[in-house]
């Protein structure tokens, strides 16, 4: 162990300093210190994110289990930027009376999860790939399970842990497969790239892995948990869930394709075709039964995770930035919703469609923001969104997916009718008694600020994707 | 004599399915954690005959086995805590009546 593998690891070694320091302050601090651990917490993390972006030194410690390559900080990165958003949004919620003595828990469990996402992402070898997915998903059943008096919470933590031990099962018995036949030269994905091979164990293995995977991603067969748990956890934590935790597995996904399964891209390309079509059309029909506004949103992220798989099929380096750069646009404006969402809901304990009738006579401002989200999930024009969906497809069809692409963009018309229902209700609904008037603390107009710059300014500005573009690479 | 590494496998195997099946099937949570064990224990199996049969010169999958049974043991922890918690709130905890979210 020398510096070198300190480098390597430096986002790794950061969000272990932060852990250890966020124990020992909230074991340690005075009454009004504690008051300050939610300034602490974010701007260390802050800190961190920033120093995540400054070029890093590339290769491989441990023997091989751990790679660190540039397309990885970009990964890390937009998921540091995912999780200051959820920090700065979930402020308000932490400091009401029945979370304010054990807020330090969140910070610490959110950084943990995302220390396991890390390490997931920028694996080399099967055990480092699977001990992380467990770091990133035992923490996120704590934190789902976070309001030990809500039934609804416990009920979707119970959910949540179930499901996750469920697929994490199926994950190690397709890699315990995968190791029959191919393991004499160890699980390293570089070597067992070259082994690999359409045989049937090998496949099976292959299967088993996906689904394992699919269930962290909530792609359409594997959803049926989705709903109920971003409905049960309390608001900040879903938009954790949604956005950070389903990027982490995209682009873990990604990784162990491209590196591992290359050789066998004839096999899950139907695979994932298959999951797309799914996904896509049964997340847009689902979310528009739903009058809940966390379980709508639960669908339309499922839908969304449709179209990131979409630009994955492509395979190629073109398909590998779309897919960070939609993540990356889809982080601002779900987060967003969330964080307007969560604002609301901590004033009034109302999250209803029904219930944001008349938003704009009350809280112009608020329904202004979430209308240029929604249009930005939707994919309108001037904001990123479009440029994100149009960027996907434009992968996809590069690679001449020409009936996916038709289907996909069908129901990107079909989205825009369940976002409009959204941006109807709170326009244009009349109500006698809609939501009171609710004053935006600062940290959350601070997110709110950011996540709308983001929604603006990452179509228009070039820099961006091009950025991302210079250190993508493809299947082969 | 020894036995055949088929016979481990088929092993294995039947134990996988039953806890798939288990966990299915279950209203208990409880039994469905139990289900949870099955798999992974049938997982932790397929890794330790893999290595002793096919790659004896190498430890990797006795690791393997290693590591996914301590995580196993985390991921029971959190669980059960998380079940109190549910019979703390419920009152129950077959999950044909912890149905508060449904479609």
């Amino acid at each position: 162990m020398n510096i070198d593998a300190i480098l390597l690891m430096r986002t790794e070694f950061l969000l272990v300093f932060q852990i250890i320091f966020l124990i020992i302050y909230d074991l340690f601090a005075s009454k009004s210190g504690r008051k300050g651990l939610d300034v602490v917490a974010c701007s260390l993390f802050i800190i961190s994110t920033v120093i995540g972006f400054f070029p890093a030194t590339t290769g491989s410690a441990f023997g091989g289990m751990f790679v660190a390559d540039a397309m990885n900080g970009v990964f890390k990165s937009v998921l540091n930027i995912g999780v200051i958003l959820v920090f700065l949004q979930s402020k308000t919620w932490l400091n009401n009376e029945y979370t304010e003595h054990k807020k330090a828990e969140v910070y610490i469990l959110i950084i943990s999860t995302l220390l396991g996402m890390d390490l997931m992402i920028s694996s080399g070898h099967f055990l480092m790939f699977y001990i992380g997915l467990e770091l990133a998903s035992l923490p996120l059943a704590g934190l789902i399970a976070y309001n030990k008096y809500s039934s609804e919470s416990v009920e979707a933590g119970a959910k949540f842990i179930l499901m996750a031990a469920f697929s994490s099962g199926m994950l190690l018995f397709g890699i315990s497969l995968l190791y029959g036949s191919t393991g004499e030269a160890g699980l390293y994905f570089d070597t067992m790239r070259n082994v690999i091979a359409p045989r049937s164990l090998q496949l099976l293995g292959m299967v088993f892995f996906l689904s394992g995977l699919a269930f962290k991603i909530s792609l359409v067969p594997f959803h049926l948990w989705t709903a109920d748990v971003y409905q049960g956890a309390p608001t900040n934590i879903t938009a954790f869930l949604s956005v950070v935790s389903k990027g982490a597995a995209v682009f873990a996904l990604m990784v162990v394709l491209y590196k591992v399964f290359a050789n066998l891209f004839d096999y899950w390309e139907y695979i994932i075709y298959g999951l797309v079509v799914v996904t896509i059309t049964v997340g847009n029909l689902f979310a528009m039964r739903q009058h809940n506004m966390k379980r709508f949103l639960a669908f339309s992220s499922i839908s969304q995770a449709g179209y990131i798989m979409l630009g994955m099929l492509a395979g190629t380096p073109a398909g590998m930035s779309s897919v960070v750069y939609y993540i990356l646009v889809y982080t601002v404006s779900n987060v967003g919703i969330f964080a307007v969402v969560s604002i609301l809901e901590n004033k009034s304990g109302k999250h209803d469609i029904g219930d944001y009738s008349g938003l704009y006579k009350t809280n112009p401002k608020l329904s202004v923001a979430m209308m240029l989200f929604l249009f930005s999930l939707a994919g309108i024009p001037p904001f990123a969104g479009f440029f994100s969906k149009f960027f996907i497809f434009m992968a996809a069809a590069q690679m001449s997916y020409y009936v996916l692409v038709f289907v996909a963009l069908v129901n990107t018309v079909i989205s825009l009718y369940y976002y409009l229902l959204v941006v109807k209700a709170m326009f244009i609904t009349p109500n006698d008694e809609p939501i009171a008037y609710v004053k935006t603390d600062f940290s959350s107009k601070l997110g709110l600020a950011i996540c709308l710059s983001g929604t603006l300014l990452l179509g228009i500005v070039s820099y961006f994707y091009s950025y991302i573009q210079q250190f993508a690479y493809g299947l082969f | 004599m020894s036995i055949p590494m088929e016979f481990y496998l088929v092993v294995s195997t039947i134990m996988f399915f039953t806890g798939v099946y288990g966990f299915i099937t279950r209203h208990n949570m409880l039994a469905i954690l139990m289900s949870l064990e099955l798999i992974l224990n049938a997982v932790n199996v397929n890794f330790v005959v893999f290595n002793r049969f096919l790659f004896p010169g190498q430890m990797e999958g006795m690791f393997f086995s290693i590591f996914s049974i301590g995580v196993a043991a985390a991921e029971t922890a959190v669980a059960i805590a998380i079940i109190i918690n549910v019979f703390r709130n419920m009152k129950k905890i077959d999950t044909s009546e912890v149905k508060n979210m449904k479609y």
